[in-house]
């Protein structure tokens, strides 16, 4: 009991007559409830600031002139406090307020989405009177309205909670709904013509204590105690936010945000929470494919694999292991990407592998910089995005660090081409020329403050942004692509400048797609074997474990697809990989399919790539199917089957192993278990993060791999290879930009042409059509306003926009952005090219 | 009937028709309590405020000096007046704010000046125009005289003030409420902790939050000091206040008087003040402070106009408004009119008032209109009872503001005062004042 610190820290109160500790600064609300006491309330809520509003939680508490009746959502413990939660007082007053939220709500609960997960009705069933003494006329509104396409509002059953609106305005930072009205006749309401278009409006649904908000997608759809769920992790993005998979039976109908300290404090975004309209989609692929006469028809699991294994085999036999290549793999699981790096380097022999589509980064690059978390991100003394726009990619990543720069002050420098949605809370946003990121980099890094301008960017706002770094030796670097319209080498050169410049530094990598550091992590790179190992590095260790390795360093993305145009590839895989829509250069990606022998797309859905397939195998997708999936951070966290695959879709790892089967090869595992032991006795980065770990409370909110150095046992087995590190480059040529060419900029929305959202008949309809945002400067200079349509001239080809003037795109620059329904910049762009120049033609 | 002779501090000038001019105001002693000030020292300046006992005069009645004590010692400190005046029959701060609009600003000015603020605000009600358009033009000359503004009277002191209007709601009377109005926000009361004006006011600076005849009285006491101030008056109620004095009384008005010194039956029925009943009929009931104030019957009249006197009976001076009713008046339909009033006020944030103060409003109604039910009484006594527990004065408050507990004031006097008058209305099935 000696401990000082801690017994100095807390703060005693008496609470119901039992002394009781709580944390200095703690409401009483929250102390009470992890003491064992849980008052009632409906506004208040653990992850936003307090308001006070509902006043269920009033309870007695001893002051100068006695006992009186407190809020203790806002009232925060002190030393000595006595609080009673049961006193006749309190429950007056509870019961009071109870029968007055009651005054004006409507008793439609057997209708009511929310009946039977309903505080308002779980309360008043525990502690409501049994009839009712208000015999008026109840409040009448005009039910439902939309608030969004996707969120509805019931006010005659709103309680006035603020939730929602506290949400959207603190949480979200997108304040478009409040407080209309007053008294009884106050409504939640949005702006006249501003509809709710929060990226995070669904999570106003969950935290809503009745059935006042409803999603569009849920609706009607189910009764709460039909439904059983499981917890999971979302692997629509990168972040890996953890969450509740509801089914009823074997339909998936809800999914809701589970509350982690590390990643996701409870929030999803819509496109994750409401994605799962895609899984249950009619259109999934539910059988194998194959092209016979021009048309894709089902066969059989048998014919299918025997068709792609006999391909495989003449393949092998007549050009060899380099005419085989895998893309793709970011909808997997870890143990399905382990078991396909493993056919494709040990059975296959090739080392043409890739999960990421010419959008991300060098895999030696983001396994080799050292990482850092997103705790680490947001405690940072300075964080310096190189990035594309994380509300846009990483939408709960954008809510974090939102949060850090709004509660603590986050110093944030953004290296951008273009205004992001974090640039409000960034304390310099450094708008650089496409391609010249490095420069900018090189300018922050820089011994002596940077006295001229440097990428675009101005001497002044660069000498500001170098001396925030020079405050503090604790920078972590969110390094992504800022634009897909400049060559990741530019962007890998501004990474090496920070890396070498701003010693400590550690890196969270924002690549933006589901799995796809997973899909790192286990292999399936060029060059790289699972637990972040070069080829040579790992040669020794896993030639004994797997027996063959590739002899050299395979090609990436865009080699392969330049390969495959050439004719030069037998056999190309997509692993849920669609370069048509995808690959930042659609032409190279069309010669390339149609260049490629066999085609074969293990995919959920027929996607514009897939569809050009000779074979096509269902794969089993989230929900469908157990594994673990690994995060931005390299947080390794266990998924869970909720519903059966629909038809005869499998997990990709079985397919895998049933290829390698057909081929007289045996990848060792015949269950999904033995795929992750595997991994965690080879995978350097992996070790001892066993499946028991991963179940037990320790991991409940996932493992960050490579676990610390402490708590790793040495069990003197082999030396495992070293883990991947990053050295220095150098500069990279590119063109200069002349007076009246704009330099393209790109960069994803968050509603995009991808599967999630065209497959989710909610989301479909919220893509934006395509618009060419230009600085109004540029705008004028070409006699042209908003709504106006002019024509871009691009190297490849020429096309018809409507123009929108935006400030957030600096001079010189256009922004598009990428995979948009219909043709898109994807079609502009040249792979070869560092950046793409367009010049606009006024019509 | 006595009526004292103490000098009328805040509203001598009102006599003159041009009184809200600077001319007036310069040829009457203005702004000489400012450079008085000036030459003081601000700590010379609270100290006489202390001295003088200067109760607020918005409704709470808080010492005006211990205000001033109280702000947390933080850059930068902000002034802001209260002339959001809204509460049926209240007018007085109306009167001031046409009347004499110089004078509040000379006393914000010197308020400003003895708490050491960056910047002063008037927030003044929105519905008053010619309030506001003197109020502007007042502030306009104080700037060219050179009273406000840069180095104010050149003693190197500099001050700005801004005039900011009300967008017409009671609850922005409500010192937090008209914090959010002022930023520009809408008008929720914030909650106490953390959101004492004090401690976190506009824009979570230290601010002072006082009234506008509060600040009124600022210059004579800076002038006269406050000894004098303290002589008139007794207890802790010192001074002189203005009463706004309706309902059926034969001249109905704003009447400075001396407090203590005068009483409730002077101001309703002395010859220079209400003179008396219209048509010389019984008074039945007189509201003593304000809409939110419990009522007083006849057999209180000559209860002194002392705010602690009024408190220990068990309601309030509040907000100076004091309202005759007499025996033609329904006590039904007047408690109802009230409810009314706060339910359509109520800004909708805490559940009983919100809720609460609807479902009291419905009842009434009920009542009046001859659809009341016997229980009914018992009903609203336990509905205003979950607003404000226990139907004590001072109330005991379910909600962040003081709006909550003033819903029950009118209800509860009427039902226990007129009990029989309710009953009436239900037998009969009508309002036998033929409502």
């Amino acid at each position: 009991m000696a401990t000082e610190p801690e017994v100095a820290a807390a703060v005693h109160i008496l609470l119901d007559g039992r002394p009781v500790e709580a944390r200095p600064g703690e409401m009483i609300i929250a102390a009470a409830e992890r003491a064992g006491v849980y008052i009632p309330r409906f506004c208040y809520h653990p992850r936003m600031k307090p308001v006070g509003m509902c006043r269920m939680c009033l309870v007695d508490v001893k002051g100068p002139r006695g006992f009186a009746l407190t809020p203790a959502c806002f009232v925060a413990v002190a030393e000595g406090q006595e609080v009673v939660t049961d006193s006749p007082a309190v429950k007056k007053a509870q019961d009071g307020v109870l029968e007055f939220l009651l005054v004006n709500h409507p008793l439609d609960c057997p209708v009511c989405d929310k009946g039977g997960e309903c505080p308002l009705q779980d309360q008043t069933l525990a502690f409501g009177p049994g009839e009712s003494r208000f015999v008026e006329e109840k409040r009448h509104w005009e039910k439902p309205i939309a608030l969004s396409d996707l969120v509805l509002l019931d006010r005659e059953r709103c309680i006035q909670c603020a939730r929602c609106t506290r949400f959207a305005d603190e949480i979200a930072g997108d304040p478009q709904i409040d407080f209309a009205e007053r008294a009884d006749r106050i409504e939640v309401a949005t702006f006249p013509g501003q509809p709710f278009t929060s990226y995070f409006s669904g999570n106003t649904v969950q935290i809503c204590p009745v059935g006042a908000l409803t999603a569009t997608p849920y609706r009607f759809k189910a009764r709460p105690w039909d439904l059983e769920e499981v917890e999971s992790t979302c692997t629509t993005c990168a972040v890996g936010c953890r969450m509740a998979v509801q089914s009823s039976g074997d339909w998936l109908t809800r999914y809701l945000g589970v509350d982690i300290d590390p990643v996701n404090l409870g929030w999803l975004c819509d496109k994750g929470r409401f994605g799962f309209e895609a899984i249950i989609s009619k259109e999934r692929v539910t059988a194998p494919l194959i092209r016979k006469a021009g048309e894709l028809v089902e066969v059989s699991w048998a014919e299918a694999l025997d068709s792609v294994s006999s391909s495989l085999k003449d393949a092998l036999r007549v050009h060899g292991p380099g005419s085989v290549a895998v893309l793709g793999g970011a909808r997997l699981t870890n143990e399905d990407a382990y078991a396909w790096a493993k056919l494709a380097k040990s059975v296959l022999g090739t080392d043409h592998v890739d999960a990421q589509l010419g959008d991300g980064l060098p895999a030696e690059v983001v396994l080799g910089l050292p990482r850092a978390t997103i705790d680490d991100a947001c405690s940072a003394g300075a964080l310096v995005l190189l990035a594309p726009d994380v509300k846009e990619e990483l939408p709960v990543l954008y809510l974090r660090l939102r949060a850090a720069a709004l509660d603590r002050g986050l110093p944030i420098i953004e290296i951008t081409p273009q205004r992001t949605g974090l640039s409000r809370y960034a304390g310099g946003t450094l708008m650089y020329r496409p391609g010249e990121a490095a420069a900018v980099a090189r300018a922050l890094v820089s011994s002596t403050a940077p006295g001229a301008d440097a990428g675009g960017v101005p001497a002044a706002a660069l000498s500001r942004a170098w001396s925030t770094l020079q405050d503090t030796d604790n920078v972590v670097v969110v390094l992504g692509r800022p634009s897909l319209a400049e060559s990741s080498t530019l962007v890998v050169e501004a990474a090496r400048v920070l890396a070498a410049g701003l010693p400590g530094a550690r890196f969270l990598p924002a690549l933006r797609r589901g799995n796809v550091h997973g899909a790192l992590d286990m292999g399936l790179a060029p060059g790289i074997l699972p637990g972040r190992v070069g080829l040579e590095a790992g040669r020794e260790w896993y030639a004994a474990a797997w027996g063959s390795l590739p002899a050299t360093s395979g090609l990436d993305c865009q080699g392969i697809l330049s390969a495959a145009a050439e004719g030069k590839l037998q056999n190309l895989f997509l692993l849920g990989a669609d370069p048509l829509s995808d690959f930042p250069d659609r032409d190279l990606a069309t010669r390339a399919l149609a260049g490629a022998g066999q085609v074969v797309a293990v995919d959920t859905f027929l996607s514009d790539s897939s569809k050009r397939a000779n074979v096509v195998l269902p794969a089993a997708m989230f929900a469908e199917r157990p594994g673990t999936t690994t995060n931005m951070e390299g947080r390794v966290s266990r998924l869970a089957q909720k519903v059966t695959p629909p038809g005869a879709a499998w997990p990709d790892w079985m397919i895998a192993a049933e290829l390698a089967f057909r081929l007289d090869r045996d990848l060792g595992f015949s269950d999904l278990a033995a795929v992750w032991d595997e991994i965690e006795k080879l995978a350097p980065s992996h070790s001892g993060i066993t499946r028991d770990l991963l179940a037990s409370p320790a991991g409940a909110d996932g493992v960050v791999a490579p676990l610390r150095a402490e708590s790793k046992e040495t069990d003197g087995e082999a030396v495992r290879p070293a883990t991947l590190t990053v050295g220095t480059g150098t500069a990279v040529e590119f063109p200069a930009l002349d007076a009246y060419s704009l330099r393209l900029v790109s960069g994803r929305t968050l509603w995009d042409a991808g599967v999630t959202v065209t497959r989710s008949p909610s989301l479909k309809g919220l893509a934006p059509s395509l618009r060419l945002r230009v600085n109004p400067y540029d705008l004028d200079r070409l006699g042209v306003t908003t709504g106006d349509s002019v024509r871009l001239h691009a190297p490849r080809r020429s096309c018809v926009l409507e123009t929108v003037a935006d400030a957030g795109v600096p001079r010189g620059s256009a922004s598009l952005a990428f995979n948009t329904p219909g043709d898109g910049v994807a079609d502009l762009i040249d792979a070869t090219s560092a950046v793409t120049d367009v010049r606009l033609e006024n019509l | 009937m006595a009526v004292s002779d103490a000098p009328r501090i805040v509203t001598a000038r009102l006599d003159h028709p041009d009184s809200h001019t600077l001319r007036r105001f310069l040829a009457t002693g203005g702004y000489d309590g400012l450079r008085r000030a000036l030459s003081m020292g601000p700590e010379a300046v609270r100290e006489e405020v202390n001295k003088a006992s200067l109760l607020g005069r918005g409704g709470a009645g808080f010492p005006a000096g211990q205000k001033w004590s109280m702000l947390r010692k933080a850059e930068p400190v902000y002034l802001v007046v209260n002339g959001d005046e809204s509460e049926p029959a209240t007018f007085k701060d109306h009167m001031l704010i046409e009347g004499d609009p110089h004078q509040i600003i000379e006393g914000t000015l010197i308020t400003a000046f003895a708490i050491g603020a960056a910047q002063a605000f008037i927030y003044i009600r929105g519905e008053f125009a010619l309030g506001l358009e003197r109020m502007t033009q007042a502030v306009n000359e104080a700037y060219e005289h050179g009273a406000a503004g840069r180095d104010v009277f050149g003693s190197g002191w500099s001050m700005d003030v801004v005039v900011h209007p009300g967008a017409g709601a009671y609850i922005c009377g409500d010192e937090t409420g008209l914090l959010e109005s002022l930023e520009g926000k809408r008008g929720f009361p914030r909650i106490k902790p953390p959101f004492f004006p004090a401690v976190y006011g506009l824009y979570q600076a230290p601010t002072v939050v006082n009234n506008v005849e509060t600040m009124s009285n600022i210059p004579w006491i800076v002038l006269n000091g406050g000894d004098a101030f303290t002589a008139l008056g007794d207890n802790r109620s010192r001074g002189t206040r203005v009463f706004a004095v309706s309902g059926h009384v034969k001249r109905p008005g704003n009447y400075e008087v001396e407090m203590v010194k005068t009483t409730f039956r002077d101001l309703i029925y002395a010859p220079v003040y209400g003179a008396g009943i219209s048509g010389d009929r019984a008074l039945k009931a007189f509201i003593p402070g304000g809409a939110s104030s419990y009522w007083f019957g006849p057999d209180r009249l000559d209860m002194p106009l002392d705010q602690d006197e009024v408190g220990k009976a068990g309601t309030m001076l509040g907000s100076g408004s004091i309202v005759a009713m007499d025996e033609t008046a329904c006590m039904v339909r007047a408690a109802w009119r009230l409810t009314k009033f706060f339910h359509a006020e109520s800004c909708g944030q805490c559940t009983p008032c919100r809720e609460g103060g609807g479902w009291l409003e419905k009842i009434m109604r009920r009542i009046e209109s001859g659809q009341g039910r016997e229980a009914d009484l018992e009903l609203l006594l336990d509905v205003c009872d979950n607003i404000a527990p226990g139907l004590t004065w001072p109330p005991r408050q379910t909600t962040i503001c003081p709006l909550g507990p003033s819903i029950p004031s009118p209800i509860v006097s009427a039902v226990r005062m007129f009990r029989d008058e309710f009953l009436v209305h239900i037998k009969e099935g009508a309002c036998p004042y033929g409502h």
